[in-house]
């Protein structure tokens, strides 16, 4: 910080705290890695099992609600980033889609 | 629309010529340079929005630094969109456990206070013990008025279990008047050296005494054991002897002055502090600092306003709290002086609030008690603190048996600050927490009570030393790095 300069020892430790924000390792710029990485829990930046469907191919027992993704969209996370997990369960959600700018219309929602 | 800025909670202040805030709950200290001064001068007049923020102010500064310096003051928090975030903050108990549930991992014991005996050779007026502010009655009650050695051992024990993972305790003798149980300061010392020794820890060792029985061997006991000492005394002769006088009414002071120069000559491990009662009619600070430091020759000097109900001839009104802030402040003044300079002062007031400031400390709860800090009485039952030491209503559970948890978080789920709604608005909070438990059960018959007879004497005082710390962080920050290493709590000044 350049206009505010730390006195006590808390200053110091808050400055430390706001210089090095939580943040989403994916929008990460720079060459710092955050010293504790915010992991969104329900963000498909993490593969959390049962995210989109749960062990009986519904939705009735995921392991993190649905409302968990929003509340972490309003705290923590930019962005909720409510893509399907194209690793594992949605491979081919962006066959279609070339070019985003020009093909976004064609992504589709992802059904259990 | 961008939501206008606001003030959040704060205290700024000037020193050595420079602008600073002391942020309120974080108890964070910064330094403002014009930009943020300027950002938030302007905005204690009324909100405004960064765009009329920059409109306003960027005929004296830059855009972008107006920019970084608005950031800078938002992620601190000193200012903030107009509504403030609403989520509502779960009040934490430190045990660790909520009302009602399991207790949690207890709190490492820091400090006891063991009261030898409940009796006094001497009869200050003022006195919270015997006065008529008393809580117990420790003439006619159950309590014994003496501790016995098997107490005494049991409470050993009990600090030592009670310490936790923590190396070092700190026991504090303390009545009564002390000194009058040496048999068993004579008994717990050794056996509580030995005891901890065998568990891989040590024990600290002080006593508050009103020195009348500082005899020559008492003295060497004390040397030879590296007791901390702490003397309760007035001042100088008539100001001593007006309320600390012996049964028959003659004062003490020519009995206690050469016994304390002895004291101060012979004990020199350990620096030795007086600690002084203020009343309505003991008010001058300054004198009293000078003969107790200057003539008689203490280390340290510690002033605190007598507790006692507000009728009482020798309560302190308003006005005396505001000349007894004009005293300290002169007499703050003096200390900064010294410590521009690197020189100890002995204003011990001061030093211990400068070194709350220094950590940053931001208190759920005034003091210790209850908490790393526990007073037992003569029969072995466990208190709040000493000074609730014998009382039914206020114990925690007994030696023998330990400390009831559910009794504990039941008193720290009632005192936290969150339920002192009115200290919520108050900037001085993080260091007050609302004031002694003792003093507010004697003043509004509630542990539990704020304690808004000092508020203004809090708020100036935090005030003069805040000022003293920020001025000291430009004139000599050399200085407050002595704060960085008192990790632990120096427990040897109990009053």
């Amino acid at each position: 910080m350049k206009h505010l300069r730390s006195i006590n020892r808390k200053a110091e430790r808050l400055e430390k705290f706001v210089e090095d924000p939580d943040d989403v390792v994916a929008l990460q710029q720079g060459s710092q890695p955050p010293a504790a990485p915010h992991i969104p829990l329900g963000c498909t930046l993490v593969f959390s099992p049962g995210w989109e469907a749960d062990r009986s191919g519904g939705t009735a027992g995921l392991c993190t609600p649905v409302e968990r993704d929003l509340f972490d969209c309003h705290e923590g996370c930019y962005w909720p980033a409510q893509v399907p997990d194209q690793l594992n369960h949605a491979q081919n959600w962006t066959s279609k889609c070339a070019s985003a700018q020009k093909d976004w219309r064609k992504l589709d929602l992802v059904f259990p | 629309m961008t939501p206008a800025l606001q003030p959040r909670e704060f205290h700024s202040f000037g020193a050595a010529g420079r602008e600073f805030v002391y942020l309120v709950p974080s108890a964070a200290v910064f330094e403002l340079d014009d930009v943020a001064s300027a950002i938030l001068a302007r905005l204690g007049q009324g909100p405004a929005s960064p765009a009329t923020l920059i409109e306003e102010l960027s005929s004296r500064f830059p855009e972008p630094d107006l920019q970084d310096t608005m950031s800078e003051l938002v992620r601190v928090q000193a200012i903030g969109g107009d509504t403030p975030s609403k989520a509502p903050v779960p009040k934490i108990l430190p045990i660790g456990a909520a009302v009602g549930a399991e207790p949690g991992k207890p709190i490492p014991l820091t400090t006891m206070v063991l009261n030898v005996t409940n009796q006094c050779n001497l009869s200050c007026t003022y006195c919270y013990e015997y006065g008529e502010d008393k809580i117990v009655d420790t003439e006619n009650g159950k309590q014994a008025k003496f501790m016995s050695e098997e107490t005494a051992r049991e409470s050993v024990e009990f600090m030592l279990r009670e310490s936790g993972p923590n190396r070092v305790a700190h026991l504090t003798f303390f009545g009564g008047e002390t000194l009058l149980n040496l048999p068993v300061l004579k008994f717990a010392i050794p056996y509580a050296r030995q005891r901890a020794a065998e568990m891989g820890k040590q024990v600290d060792f002080s006593l508050t005494t009103n020195a009348t029985l500082m005899r020559p061997d008492v003295i060497e006991f004390l040397v030879e054991n590296q007791v901390g000492v702490t003397i309760s005394i007035d001042g100088p002769q008539e100001v001593q002897d007006r309320f600390r006088i012996f049964h028959n009414g003659t004062g003490s002071y020519e009995m206690v002055a050469p016994k304390i120069r002895e004291l101060l000559a012979r004990h020199r491990s350990r620096p030795i502090g007086a600690r002084v009662t203020l009343t309505a009619q003991n008010l001058d600070i300054r004198k009293i600092f000078r003969h107790l430091r200057d003539e008689i020759g203490f280390w340290e000097v510690g002033f605190a306003p007598v507790t006692t109900a507000s009728n009482r001839q020798y309560a302190i009104a308003e006005e005396g709290f505001d000349s007894m802030l004009a005293q300290f402040q002169s007499l703050a003044a003096e200390f900064l002086a010294y410590a521009v300079e690197g020189r100890h002062h002995g204003f011990s007031n001061v030093k211990d609030t400068l070194e709350e400031i220094h950590k940053g400390v931001s208190k759920a709860y005034p003091c210790g008690a209850g908490l790393g800090l526990m007073g037992v009485s003569t029969d072995g039952d466990v208190a709040l603190c000493h000074r609730f030491a014998g009382s039914e209503t206020h114990k925690l559970g007994t030696v023998r048996d330990g400390v009831d948890r559910l009794v504990q978080i039941g008193f720290l789920d009632k005192h936290h600050i969150d339920d002192k709604t009115d200290c919520h608005q108050c900037w001085a909070r993080p260091l007050c927490s609302g004031g002694c438990y003792h003093e507010a059960h004697t003043r509004y018959g509630d542990t539990a009570h704020a304690n808004l007879h000092y508020c203004e004497w809090i708020r100036g005082w935090t005030d003069t030393c805040l000022k003293i710390y920020a001025e000291l962080s430009v004139r000599n920050p050399g200085y407050l790095k002595q704060f960085d290493e008192e990790v632990e709590h120096e427990a040897s000044q109990v009053n």
